[in-house]
């Protein structure tokens, strides 16, 4: 709603004026309606249907009986919740500080013309094209100590207990997940320096910049909104990494590497515990919206404003 | 225009979050194939892996060209991912006919929810047929004094392994005790060879060890008060030792380096054992016929030795006592229509264990659970091994289901999380006990 028509002087020029707007937007309005039944059907329902679920106590087969706030207690005082945020955010800031400087380099790499470069970043694309599924079967072959990569090319260092001791469990998990996705944020990366307008870079060739001074100076600031879209994909991404986790380590060893959406899964699909599980999946919602909107914050007031005055 | 901007930005911020708010819910979202049959078949879903789905392939094949009008339809699943799938299709009500399992907490689950059907009628109608399997294999399949299923397949106790080859080398005999399994780990650690091998990132396996100490520890009393729910049944002395016994044998490094990052999905625990870098493991019957198959003339060439499994000074439990599973299971779905139910035990009773299949699991190296089979144990090659199981099914004072398969499914989950935990040495055998004492009941 714009408020300079709304409180306009009433001259008969701005009233049309308003009625016109008013007409447009209500047919404007019809468009959206089959996105939001399908945000209702897939996002809205759903949501509370585990809402719901999560003031229940149910094993997923036999009938669904109220629990009141057990759940909730029950859930908020046990200590693996904790364990599971952390190890979240760990998960989540590693990622984020793994992923974005090799993404970036490897972006602005292969947003130059050159021929090899460009059949450079096909090779870089593949890992994407694999299921999470495989790559993490494919990494546990690899890396088992008695039969894979260690033995097979003779090199010692390789023959560690990855799956065994919790830390290298957890960094061998943030290595796959950047190995994994690296590709897509490099390909949005690739997508954003193309967008920089040459002239930006012949004028500071003029003055007398460096490549390192153009990347700090240029591609770096006309990449802003690049990065934070990026890093949103990120970090709320995070939250969801289920399916590699649970096939390379399965949460293990202990619980090291139980995540929030694993331990979800582990509770409500492995021990019959909807309720809880429901709980958890709240809390996930929770925190993937108020990290979704911190991030768009970030992007500042003035983000509807262009990058590229005086050009 | 300030408010469209903020709307849509909350929109957008929504429309991120959608995908896992969706994962979120309907992670149980297809019933997948086989769900309903038309006519009057059953549907039946199965395990895939060798050679049980070939043997079950052609059973099934055999009854359908005899009973055009019973066909069975089976669809086939991974091991793993067939738990989490039955359980949610039955919660949905798109169980198939045939619900295959291993009894025990999960079969009481699906019994206490009306989802199986109670046979124990129908069994009585039947006498022949409940005659013809081990007496002992309708323990797991009866809840509250009703039997809901029919149990099936071969009898799997779990047996300690070890590669003769290496303690010939070793100049030692397999253990009696478990002072000689301590001295062992020395012997074979000095040699440059892992003692025990082990796949303990399904946790499951590591389970087995404490399912035997336990017994011989304790004797059977200790896990049948867990599993009637006794209060304080875990803080029982015997689990303590029992706990206080595998961190002193992970201590002395009895399991092989790694064992963590060894899964037994990928068969990598039995490679160990016979490519000699281990000496000895303990694990399911099962894996005799895997690594005959695959184990490059190790079985064949007589290398593999098997044994009970050790007694502990100053325990209760028979030496003759077992723990595996005692038979795998089918149930009937309360959902499906009488013509699926008719099909399906028309199927139980003429289908399944024929004298074709009894022959392919005892050429396989597994022993079937039904009576009258000594003359065909004692003149296949695997005689030696498949007697020493054989006995063990029908003479052993005590067998006890696998622990996980007995609890219910939440205090399992909870069981195996521990045990990773205590064979990690993250936790004390004492706060074992006590995380365990809370599952009870549960």
């Amino acid at each position: 709603m714009s408020n300079a028509v709304s409180t306009a002087p009433t001259t008969a020029a701005a009233r049309t004026e308003s009625e016109q707007t008013g007409k447009r937007r209500a047919a404007l309005a019809w468009l959206t309606l089959p996105a939001l039944f399908f945000f209702l059907v897939f996002a809205v329902v759903p949501l509370a249907g585990v809402f719901i679920l999560s003031f229940t106590s149910w094993d997923g087969i036999g009938a669904i009986g109220a629990a009141g706030l057990g759940n909730w207690f029950s859930v908020l005082a046990d200590p693996g919740l904790y364990n599971a945020l952390g190890l979240t955010f760990l998960i989540m800031a590693a990622s984020w500080l793994v992923q974005t400087p090799i993404s970036l380099l490897l972006g602005v790499f292969t947003a130059g013309s050159q021929r090899y470069r460009a059949a450079l970043a096909v090779l870089y694309f593949l890992p994407l094209l694999l299921s999470s599924a495989a790559v993490a079967i494919a990494f546990k072959a690899l890396l088992d100590p008695n039969f894979g990569l260690a033995t097979g090319l003779g090199l010692p260092f390789l023959a560690q207990d990855w799956l065994g001791v919790p830390h290298l469990a957890l960094g061998l998990a943030i290595f796959v997940i950047a190995w994994q996705f690296v590709p897509f944020h490099t390909l949005i990366y690739q997508g954003g320096v193309r967008q920089i307008p040459k002239s930006l870079y012949e004028a500071a060739e003029i003055d007398g910049a460096g490549t390192i001074k153009q990347f700090f100076h240029i591609t770096l600031p006309q990449l802003k909104y690049t990065i934070i879209t990026s890093s949103t994909l990120m970090v709320v991404g995070s939250l969801t990494y289920f399916d590699l986790i649970f096939v390379l380590t399965g949460g293990g060893p202990g619980n090291s590497t139980r995540i929030l959406a694993l331990d979800m899964y582990l509770r409500g699909f492995r021990a019959n515990l909807m309720g809880p599980a429901s709980v958890i999946a709240v809390i996930l919602v929770l925190i993937g919206l108020a990290l979704a909107l911190f991030l768009q914050r970030l992007g500042g007031k003035d983000k509807q404003g262009s990058q590229l005055e005086g050009l | 225009m300030k408010q469209p901007q903020t709307s849509r930005r909350s929109f957008l911020a929504l429309a991120a979050l959608t995908p896992f708010a969706v994962a979120a819910t309907t992670a149980c979202g297809t019933s997948g194939p086989g769900a309903s049959s038309a006519g009057g078949g059953a549907s039946m879903w199965y395990l895939s892996g060798e050679p049980n789905q070939t043997t079950m392939q052609k059973a099934v094949d055999a009854f359908n060209s005899a009973n055009p009008d019973n066909k069975i339809e089976v669809t086939y699943f991974q091991n793993d991912a067939y738990k989490t799938k039955i359980k949610t299709a039955i919660g949905a009500g798109q169980a198939p006919t045939i619900i295959y399992g291993w009894g025990g907490g999960t079969l009481k689950t699906y019994a206490e929810a009306n989802q199986v059907d109670d046979l124990t009628g129908w069994f009585d109608e039947n006498k022949d047929l409940k005659e013809k399997f081990f007496p002992a294999s309708f323990g797991a399949a009866t809840v509250n004094g009703k039997i809901y299923a029919l149990p099936n397949q071969y009898v799997a106790p779990i047996v300690l392994f070890y590669n003769k080859e290496l303690f010939e080398k070793a100049g030692v005999q397999p253990p009696k005790t478990w002072d000689d399994i301590m001295s062992l780990v020395k012997t074979f650690n000095g040699m440059g060879v892992a003692p025990f091998s082990l796949g303990g990132q399904s946790r499951w396996t590591s389970m087995m060890w404490l399912e035997y100490l336990l017994d011989r520890i304790g004797g059977p009393g200790v896990f049948t008060a867990i599993f009637e729910g006794k209060p304080n049944a875990w803080l029982d002395p015997a689990v303590i030792e029992t706990g206080t016994k595998i961190q002193e044998l992970v201590t002395a490094e009895g399991f092989i380096k790694g064992f963590s990052s060894i899964t037994a999905d990928s068969n990598a625990d039995q490679a160990l054992l016979f490519t000699g870098k281990a000496a000895m493991m303990l694990h399911g019957s099962w894996t005799y016929g895997a690594m005959k198959k695959g184990g490059q003339n190790f079985v064949q060439d007589g290398k593999l030795g098997f044994v009970q499994f050790p007694t502990v000074a100053g325990g209760k439990g028979d030496p003759k006592n077992g723990v595996g599973n005692p038979a795998q299971y089918m149930s009937i779905s309360s959902k499906a229509t009488e013509e699926e139910k008719e099909s399906a035990k028309k199927f139980f009773k003429d289908g399944i264990l024929t004298e074709t299949v009894i022959d392919t699991y005892i050429n396989s190296g597994s022993v079937p659970i039904v009576n009258g089979i000594e003359d065909k144990l004692n003149t296949s090659p695997d005689k030696d091994f498949l007697n020493f199981v054989y006995d063990m099914a029908k003479n052993a004072p005590s067998f006890q289901q696998s622990w996980d398969q007995a609890l219910s499914p939440t205090a399992a989950e909870a069981l195996l999380n521990n045990i990773d935990q205590l064979f990690l040495k993250s936790i004390t055998p004492q706060q074992f006990a006590e995380n365990m004492n809370a599952t009870l009941g549960k």
